[in-house]
């Protein structure tokens, strides 16, 4: 008996929680973002580099005069829980939502926000993301489109590949990124030998990396998320493989080369932000990050402090906070480093919030992401 | 090696259901206080309350495996999955959720019987290694049979049902919904155990050996409390696709399982309202508790092993624990 | 003919490792009748010992040793003490429920205090393969095949060979009868539990570089070590052993040449198997239910 009237107090209780409706004081940020499961060294680090730039922002006086107040919450890399997250952001009053950064995540949380009018700002690479014509969705990276076809021209011009084994997670992103690499490297007359998907979380390459190994490819394409990726890694050296490795994005990031130590070594990608970018701008944010964080910033640690800071442009721009008005600026606004220093790396968005900007190609060297070529953005060309 | 008598801790001899008015009425007051709850919250707090009622009706039926056949079951999670899946691929098909509702729970029962019937054949604890076992290959299987389940990348866009008529799509009338399809599930299991022919349910958990001398047949018994309640768990997985809009294997692993089972068992196993307590903990304490973060389940965890050694019959046996130590009754 | 061997050789590898973390699961039930449902987190927590010694400045050897003496005082005599010795009067499932728990603890205790990142883990052998007649064999598989198979082997003639390990066995069949021959039950008890937390240090040494050392990385090797003991036999130590290497072959091949995706469901297929079809495990004896 008296545990249905605990019960009852507890869900009284829970009602009269106080929910802000503030339209002055601080401005509410809400962050999605992947702390455990298969996404949390995309997600932390997406995370902390919102945190950086909102400790800055608020340092300097906040947005128009407003502080922002930033809160992180854990998707567990679950795109149920990120929706159940969105919903709750939407609550609270979100001005703008940071993340999540997984594809599949984004794509069943996205639908909140649009509901509800708030920008959105998402890690997640997926070409689907932008395709769904929700005007609130804005990328903070490239779309596989755009850096597939890159990396294809590297495997033909540049390693002169005839034939290619890949090995991806079988995810949003993974399989997502396996089927737009298969289209760019089509018409570049590359076979593929062997495709071999594997699943997210997974631990043990040695199947993986063996049916790849006995395809005899020219060139090997791993695309997974981190672990799975330093794990790849690692089974391709147990294995002896001397071919190319090349991936996108993940394969060279930091957390891999941390994670797979060696066995990293010599592996090629291409990304679209770097903490290795040779600009000013970039090396001061990697210094700081470190100096807050105490380890080196991977892309996601750039996407999410570029984000936040694009954010604060385009609200001044605007004068005001309003989502959409603010989605209204976004679509088809370019960012110069030179008037707003935060973003990093200049940068354009279009209708679909996709966005354009210089990228790279880097390769692992004694256990250190170098830049071995930067590529100009695809707009700066017409 | 005393491989002594698995089933679930303590016994008292109590009637399957607890009955009297001034429970009853306090029961409605709760309900209906509940059931208002969300015309004070926004979307978010509401769409927690309909997921309180649908883990509701997974551990309400979990309490009669665990609590009433004392059977250890670490797979209730993979049957909640089942019942999604078979409602969100129907519903997808443009099949009504009421035509998918009992096709669910029947599915749910039929392979819960098929799980348990051999396994409860040999040796008491061998049916919490098989549901778990299964709960992995269910999960699996969910991921990777592409084809049907959409694998990782999951479902999008199940609908929510209409009642004559009505749409259920908005959230206030969804929580309404399915709020009275818990009561009535909540009341149905209430009905069977008190029924002279659910009377053996709380023979069997009061004393096996005994309900077995008096002809109870305490496989047929423990077999029928399992598959009811993978079938109960069946239903609030379809109630759970409808709700959340979008599903994929993640909320269906073993963890999920072993936090339903957990929370049984912390409330009070084989007590009716057990389920409720451990519900309410590992459902809407934590968001409550918003700011003890990663702590809560580590807590969650000594809360367990403490209950372990000091209350092993759940939070529920409290008030007759402490009255048993008042009149000096048990030591 | 070559894969054939190959797979097979580093599944035989992976397959020791899962039988090490087995072993010790059926020891504890033998010993004290305990289903210990935390054995993949009692994996887990030398691993981040190890690492807290390598981070200051210890060589691996050492950092090794050290959490081994962490893993027996802390996973051995203090999970005994605090958690078994108190619930065993209640019979199994609380004791069931409450390692449940106990796992619960473990994992989100290092989740919230330590992080949800994965960290690297240096491998006790070096990288690299060489080859024998035509088949390449990984120094890191043939390392993991002699340590880990060094050490089952070495403590099933201990538990055969010596007083010790006879009167520890005597203790699993019959208690009361070890009690009437003289054999201190409570200090031989006290013995499997400190070789459970040794074995958790190997497991943990020679999984981590594999799978990183991670919050979760429990979860995965102790449901292969729970599945290997009640394929192999849950009352037989050499049980453990089989199992393991049969599942670790088994999803090797499986992988290989059936399905990667259902590499994981191998250990369950059989395992679901073994429990409908011989539910002592392949080489269990029969236990008579005991009321």
């Amino acid at each position: 008996m008296r545990s249905l009237v605990r019960l009852s107090a507890l869900l009284l209780g829970m009602a009269l929680v106080p929910s802000s409706f503030a339209q002055s004081g601080p401005v509410k940020i809400a962050g999605l973002v992947e702390l455990s499961g298969t996404g949390t060294t995309s997600g932390t680090n997406f995370n902390d580099g919102v945190k950086l730039a909102v400790k800055e922002i608020n340092a300097a006086g906040g947005i128009l005069g407003r502080k922002v107040e930033y809160t992180a919450s854990d998707t567990q890399s679950q795109p149920q829980v990120a929706k159940a997250l969105a919903i709750k952001a939407v609550d609270d009053g979100a001005y703008v939502v940071m993340g999540p950064v997984f594809s599949g995540s984004i794509l069943v949380s996205m639908t909140e926000t649009q509901k509800a009018h708030i920008p959105n700002f998402t890690g997640g690479e997926a070409a689907a993301i932008t395709q769904q014509g929700d005007p609130y969705i804005f990328r903070t990276s490239f779309t596989q489109t755009t850096a597939m076809p890159k990396v294809a021209r590297y495997l033909s011009d540049t390693l002169k590949a005839k034939s290619v084994a890949i090995i991806y997670t079988n995810n949003d992103f993974g399989k997502g990124g396996r089927d737009v690499f298969l289209k760019a490297i089509a018409p570049k007359g590359i076979k593929v030998v062997a495709d071999i998907s594997t699943d997210p979380g997974q631990l043990d390459f040695s199947g993986a990396v063996l049916k790849a190994k006995q395809s005899n490819p020219d060139v090997f394409f791993v695309y997974t998320n981190e672990e799975e990726a330093a794990r790849c890694l690692k089974e391709l050296k147990k294995q002896g493989v001397d071919k190319p490795i090349v991936g996108e994005t993940v394969l060279t990031s930091q957390k891999v080369i941390e994670l797979a130590g060696d066995a990293a070594n010599g592996a090629v990608a291409h990304v679209g932000l770097t903490a290795d970018a040779p600009l000013p701008e970039v090396k001061a944010f990697s210094q700081k990050f470190q100096n807050e964080y105490h380890y080196k910033p991977d892309h996601n640690g750039l996407k999410g402090y570029s984000a936040m800071y694009i954010v604060k442009a385009v609200t001044e721009k605007i004068g005001k906070f309003d989502g959409e008005a603010f989605a209204n600026a976004m679509h088809g606004i370019k960012l110069s480093v030179k008037q707003y220093p935060g973003i990093l790396m200049d940068v354009s968005f279009d209708k679909n919030g996709d966005l354009d900007r210089e990228s790279f190609m880097t390769k692992v060297v004694n256990g250190k992401q170098e830049v071995v070529a930067t590529l100009p953005a695809l707009g700066s060309g017409q | 090696m005393n491989a002594s008598s698995s089933t679930v801790i303590a016994r008292p001899r109590r009637p399957a259901v607890p009955r009297s008015r001034t429970r009853l009425a306090l029961a409605a007051i709760v309900v209906i206080a509940f059931a208002l709850l969300p015309l004070g919250l926004k979307s978010y707090g509401t769409y927690l309350c309909s997921l309180f009622c649908v883990y509701l009706m997974a551990t309400f039926g979990l309490n009669l495996t665990i609590g009433y056949a004392g059977q250890m079951s670490l797979g209730q999670a993979a049957f909640l999955g089942i019942g999604a899946y078979i409602a969100a691929i129907g519903m997808k098909a443009g099949l009504p959720f009421f035509a998918m509702l009992p096709l669910a729970a029947l599915a749910c029962f039929a392979i819960g019987l098929a799980l348990g019937f051999p396994a409860l054949r040999v040796q008491h604890h061998y049916l919490a290694f098989a549901t778990l076992g299964f709960n992995v290959l269910v999960f699996l299987v969910l991921r990777n049979e592409e084809a049907i389940t959409g694998g990782t990348f999951g479902i999008r866009g199940i609908p929510r049902p209409s009642l004559f008529g009505l749409s259920l799509e908005r959230d206030l009338p969804y929580f309404w919904f399915t709020l009275a399809s818990t009561l009535l599930l909540i009341a149905l299991l209430g009905w069977l155990l008190r029924s002279p022919w659910g009377r053996a349910f709380a023979a069997l958990r009061d004393n096996p050996i005994r309900a077995e001398s008096l002809g109870v047949n305490i496989t047929a018994y423990t077999l029928l409390a399992f598959a009811i309640g993978a079938c109960c768990a069946g239903i609030a997985g379809a109630y759970f696709a409808s709700l959340v809009g979008f599903i994929d294997p993640a909320p269906f692993n073993f963890t999920a399982s072993l936090l339903m089972l957990l929370g049984v068992i912390v409330g009070g196993a084989g007590r009716f309202l057990g389920p409720v307590v451990g519900t309410v903990i590992i459902v809407l304490l934590p968001e409550w508790l918003r700011f003890m973060q990663n702590w809560y389940l580590a807590a969650f965890g000594v809360a367990v092993i403490a209950l372990m050694v000091w209350l092993p019959g759940g939070l529920l046996s409290l008030p007759e624990r402490l009255a048993s130590r008042r009149i000096g009754a048990l030591p | 003919m070559g894969d054939f061997v190959q797979l097979v050789v580093s599944g035989i590898a992976a397959g020791t490792i899962y039988g090490v973390a087995a072993l010790g699961f059926t020891l504890l039930w033998q010993a004290s009748g305990t289903i210990n449902f935390a054995q993949g987190e009692f994996v887990m927590l030398p691993a981040f010992a190890m690492l807290l010694f390598l981070g200051i400045g210890a060589p691996l050897w050492l950092a090794f040793f050290a959490a081994c003496i962490v893993s027996m005082l802390l996973l051995g005599v203090a999970f005994k003490r605090i958690i078994v010795d108190p619930l065993l009067r209640h019979g199994v499932i609380p004791l069931v429920i409450a390692t449940l728990g106990l796992s619960v603890f473990v994992k989100q205790g290092i989740k919230a205090g330590v992080g949800a990142l994965a960290y690297p883990f240096p491998s006790a052998f070096p990288a690299g393969q060489f080859a024998i007649a035509g088949i390449e064999v990984s120094y890191a598989d043939l390392g993991t095949l002699l340590l880990a198979g060094g050490i089952v082997i070495a403590l099933q003639l201990f538990l055969d060979r010596t007083m010790t390990g006879r009167a520890m066995q005597a203790c699993a069949q019959n208690t009361e009868a070890a009690r009437v021959l003289g054999i201190d039950v409570r200090r031989m008890t006290l013995y499997v539990f400190l070789i459970n937390g040794a074995l958790a240090a190997v497991a943990a040494l020679l999984i981590a570089p594999s799978y990183l050392v991670k919050f979760d990385m429990g979860e995965t090797i102790g449901l292969k070590a729970f599945f290997a003991a009640i394929i192999g036999g849950f009352n037989q130590t050499r049980g453990a052993l089989l199992g393991g290497v049969l599942i670790g072959v088994l999803e090797n091949l499986v992988g290989f040449y059936v399905s990667p995706a259902y590499k994981e469901g191998v250990a369950l297929v059989v395992f679901l198997l073994v429990i409908l079809l011989r539910p002592e495990g392949l080489l269990g004896k029969a236990e008579e239910r005991k009321v």
